[in-house]
């Protein structure tokens, strides 16, 4: 029986410690500063927009961590001495192991804009940052946001629920238009005006202003624009949480640098989740992955492989998704923002200019490789499967019923996305497969492949 | 100030005006319980106008010019619906209207021969409808069909993404309003027993009971058609289409308890208990007052059929009287409703209800129902456990990417509703019935 100690217990850190009591009956010990429970930092917003509580975004039970006899201590990990495999905590105890996984997540970036530091500008991403925004929210009567990704556009939605007026300074022409196509970039920037939301684009902050008091009371943008306000959040993405070992012998770059088997330069030591950096990512990933899922497949990777059966991680096929106000996104597969030279794309949108579907192709071979949905809910194991299948773009579209996984009753716009289509390519394709949940069943059970 | 404060602003007075509103109709029935108020249609019918306007024109005020979407804010702020003090006034007021109703209906002028009090305030519409004055249960039953439908209203609004809860509460809506107020209203006016032709037994208790076997038979062809439809109801209609459909067809569509817990409950369904040891409470409480219904009926109709009023020294009667104390009174009623705004609002069809644990067995087992998780894309987020009813924590699910098969389930349809990452789906499907919620769907493989 080994030692197990994980520093983080974010969602990686988590799986691993399920996985690895699952599979073995090693001691495993859970150490983390930001909170004593996991908690899922996905949901931080709904808690403050209160549509729960912060029991509600715990999905363990606090029984459970006792029952499956996973010790928690709740402190900074402040240095790790390799050689003598062990970690000193701030609270001046230490903590031997066997095994060390690191899956110590992400932090905020800060670009290093002048005023960055004043009180009322913070990223959000800990649960200390959700406090210290609640703390500051009576107080606020305009507030800014800095950079148009996924955490700022929820920040936009958290304000709004306040009844708190936001100006949402977006770099990019349309929003997150350097990962989604155009048309969907303009499709949200749209839908974000129509929230109410004061939305730049284009716009760059060129500094936080403070008062005598170390406290912001407005922005300066590149133009010379100046906004007054009582808060900045600073959404410009996140970078892996490495600084407490950056100087130690772990080689890093940009993430901690793992290997197939999510293995770190040291043995014994492994690195999961936001932190960690993949040395040769598998063809149409990346190296930093930055989401929910890739932390939960890696941490059980990982308990796989320290449990003795070396596992390879392979995160299969892309996808994601996210929430633009009321706009649900889905993406599955290769979808690039701008087409590249082999590769073309088929568009719908429904005409009330929420919905629409995209899906790429390979211009010769004319192969589906990836979808881009916004408003419309399809059926993961259909897409992964028509991508895996090398499904011809027609073939996806005579099959498309398959995939609709919106709620019953629902507008069945398959017909206005087949009309569509043949009209652009001069086409008689028809419907061959329903929407039932039978037919897509016995379309995935049909010698399914695997990754 | 910006449009946008000017918008918030007037959305605030117009609210405030709609609680004054709504308030002062309830008011007058208040007045009327104490006899200060003159009886009359004209002014009973205000009333209860000036409640439903007050809470359409609230609703309308909260919704009308906000985008389709998902609208929780501040469910956990809200004095009214986060068990604040505003929770707690209306869970006593509505328990302390429950034992009134049930127990010392007198209270509420219930009498004898003539009414006063807030029944008589009633007996009006109840002369309109069927030519014979009100009882408590007239008047319960007036309140309970406009509650679901000034709030199912409201629901529809809130929901109004979904078509799948504007149809469903469209459901309710009618089966309430016209197979249990208005059909046995009109069958009574015309002299013929009492039936709600959508009540089922165990839920429907007495349906077994000797006197109302009686009342059936004595009455002739449509007596007999109550009787065998109600039998119907029990062995075929019921199994098939939850086979077909799961219990939602019943418990989210259909039925009474039901029908009030989905409209004047949705803003409690957040508050129902979603620990571990609340499902194992569950499965004791709700088995227990099934078997305890089957073998009171059973009783019940040994003596009625054989004459012989006690089986091993046990008063059938008096099993049965107890069972309508316990169960069909302080169980469904003072808790099941009274409880709303502090235990949620599905506290009866959750831990009590008979016919909710038999379709809900064969929910578990025999149907093609489940709701399926859309592969990798849960993130764990909580909004469906939360805003389960039935307390099903379903992200326990949807995180391994598990069917969910769950007896309890009402398919009520709202953790899809909610969910923000579209993976939960109500779907039937008949190849895989017994494979059902059986395997994750692992995409870490
Ligand atoms: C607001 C927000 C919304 C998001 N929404 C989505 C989404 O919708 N979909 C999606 O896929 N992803 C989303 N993400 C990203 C997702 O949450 C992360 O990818 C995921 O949480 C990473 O998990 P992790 O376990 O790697 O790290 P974390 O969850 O960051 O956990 C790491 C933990 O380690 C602790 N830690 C770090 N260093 C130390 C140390 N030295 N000693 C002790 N403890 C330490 C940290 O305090 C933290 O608690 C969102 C992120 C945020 C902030
Ligand atoms: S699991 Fe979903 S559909 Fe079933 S009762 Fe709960 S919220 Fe309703
Ligand atoms: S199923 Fe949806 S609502 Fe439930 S936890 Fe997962 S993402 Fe959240």
């Amino acid at each position: 029986m080994s030692k197990i100690a994980i520093i983080g217990n974010g969602i990686s850190g988590v799986t691993a410690a399920r996985f690895i009591r699952k599979n073995s009956m090693h001691e495993v010990v859970l150490i983390s500063e930001e909170s004593e429970y996991f908690f899922s930092r996905t949901a931080l917003m709904y808690v403050y927009m209160g549509h729960m509580r912060w029991k509600d975004i715990q999905p363990y039970e606090r029984g459970f961590w006792k029952k499956n006899k996973i010790d928690l201590i709740q402190a900074r990990a402040e240095s790790i001495q390799f050689d003598k495999k062990c970690i000193q905590l701030n609270n001046g105890s230490t903590v031997n192991y066997d095994y060390l996984i690191l899956a110590t997540g992400s932090k905020s970036n800060k670009y290093g804009w002048p005023g960055q530091d004043l009180s009322g500008v913070r990223g959000l991403y800990h649960k200390q940052d959700l406090e210290y925004l609640e703390r500051c929210s009576s107080g606020i009567r305009r507030a800014v946001i800095v950079g148009g990704g996924l955490i700022g556009i929820e920040l936009a939605e958290m304000f709004q629920s306040r009844n708190i007026p936001v100006s949402f300074l977006v770099r990019e022409p349309q929003f997150w238009s350097m990962i989604l196509p155009e048309e969907e970039s303009k499709m949200i920037s749209r839908h974000i005006l129509q929230h109410g939301i004061d939305l730049r684009l284009n716009s760059q902050l060129k500094e936080i202003n403070g008062d005598e008091a170390g406290k912001v009371h407005s922005v300066t943008l590149d133009s010379g624009e100046e906004i007054k306000c009582d808060y900045v959040g600073l959404t410009a993405g996140v970078s892996p949480n490495i600084k407490f070992i950056e100087s130690s012998e772990i080689e890093t770059d940009r993430g901690i640098l793992v290997d197939e088997y999510l293995r770190t330069n040291i043995p014994d030591v492994f690195a999961i989740g936001d932190c960690a950096q993949l040395r040769n990512p598998r063809r149409g990933r990346r190296d930093v992955e930055a989401v929910w899922y890739t932390g939960r497949m890696m941490g059980e990777c990982v308990a796989q492989t320290i449990c003795g059966e070396q596992k390879i991680y392979d995160p299969g096929i892309w996808f994601n998704s996210a929430k633009f106000f009321d706009i649900e996104y889905q993406v599955y597969g290769q979808v690039p923002s701008k087409m590249t030279d082999d590769l073309e794309s088929f568009y719908w949108a429904h005409e009330n200019g929420k919905k629409s579907i995209r899906i790429v192709y390979e211009k010769i071979q004319q192969t589906v490789v990836g979808f881009n949905l916004m408003g419309i809910r399809f059926r993961h194991e259909v897409c992964e499967q028509w991508i895996l299948r090398k499904s011809t773009l027609d073939k996806v579209l005579e099959e498309i019923r398959l995939a609709f996984f919106d709620p019953e009753f629902y507008e069945d716009c398959s017909a206005a996305i087949l009309e569509n289509y043949c009209k652009k390519f001069g086409k008689k394709i028809e419907a061959t497969a329903g929407w039932r949940l039978d037919e897509a069943n016995l379309f995935l059970n049909k010698n399914n492949q695997k990754t | 100030m910006s449009t946008f404060g000017i918008k918030i602003l007037q959305k605030g007075r117009n609210k405030m005006w709609s609680v004054v509103i709504g308030f002062s109709g309830f008011l007058m029935l208040v007045a009327a319980t104490y006899d200060l108020l003159p009886v009359g249609l004209f002014i009973l019918v205000i009333s209860l106008t000036l409640i439903s306007c007050g809470i359409i024109l609230y609703a309308y005020e909260a919704y009308r010019d906000v985008p389709e979407g998902i609208k929780n804010n501040h469910n956990f702020f809200n004095s009214l619906s986060s068990r604040g003090w505003l929770g707690w006034l209306t869970g006593m007021v509505l328990t302390g209207f429950y034992i009134l109703l049930y127990w010392f209906p007198e209270y509420l002028g219930q009498g004898d021969k003539s009414n006063t009090g807030l029944v008589a305030f009633f007996d009006p519409l109840s002369q309109l409808l069927k030519k014979q004055n009100a009882s408590q249960w007239f008047v319960y039953g007036v309140l309970y069909t406009l509650a679901i439908l000034i709030m199912g209203v409201k629901f529809i609004w809130k929901y109004k993404h979904s078509k799948y809860q504007l149809i469903r509460t469209l459901s309710v809506i009618f089966f309430q309003l016209a197979f249990a107020f208005l059909i046995p209203e009109f069958m009574l006016r015309l002299n013929m027993p009492y039936n709600d032709f959508k009540n089922m037994w165990p839920l429907n208790y007495y349906f077994f009971d000797g006197w109302h076997l009686q009342e059936m038979m004595q009455n002739g062809n449509i007596g007999w058609l109550m009787l065998i439809w109600g039998v119907l109801m029990i062995v075929v209609v019921s199994p098939v289409l939850t086979y077909f459909f799961g219990k939602r067809w019943y418990c989210s569509w259909v039925c009474g308890c039901g029908g009030l817990a989905e409209t004047a409950g949705d803003p409690f369904r957040h508050l129902s208990d979603k620990s571990i040891a609340a499902w194992k409470v569950e499965r004791y409480l709700i088995y227990s007052v099934l078997v305890f219904s089957v073998v009171m009926t059973a009783g019940v109709l040994y003596s009625f059929y054989s004459g012989i009023s006690s089986i091993a020294g046990v008063n059938t009667a008096s099993l049965r009287s107890i069972y309508g104390f316990l169960i069909g009174s302080a169980f469904s009623g003072v808790i099941g409703v009274g409880f709303y705004p502090l235990l949620g609002s599905r506290v009866w069809c959750r831990f009590g209800c008979p016919m909710a644990a038999i379709l809900g067995i064969q929910q578990k087992f025999f149907s093609r129902f489940r709701i399926t998780t859309n592969g990798g894309q849960c993130i764990s987020c909580g909004n469906c456990s939360t805003y389960c009813e039935m307390g099903i924590d379903v992200r326990a699910y949807a995180q391994k990417g598990q069917d969910i098969v769950r007896a309890s389930c009402v398919g009520c349809g709202v953790c899809s509703a909610v969910c923000p990452r579209g993976v939960l789906r109500l779907e039937n499907g008949s190849i895989d019935i017994f494979d059902r919620g059986k395997k994750g769907r692992n995409f870490s493989q």
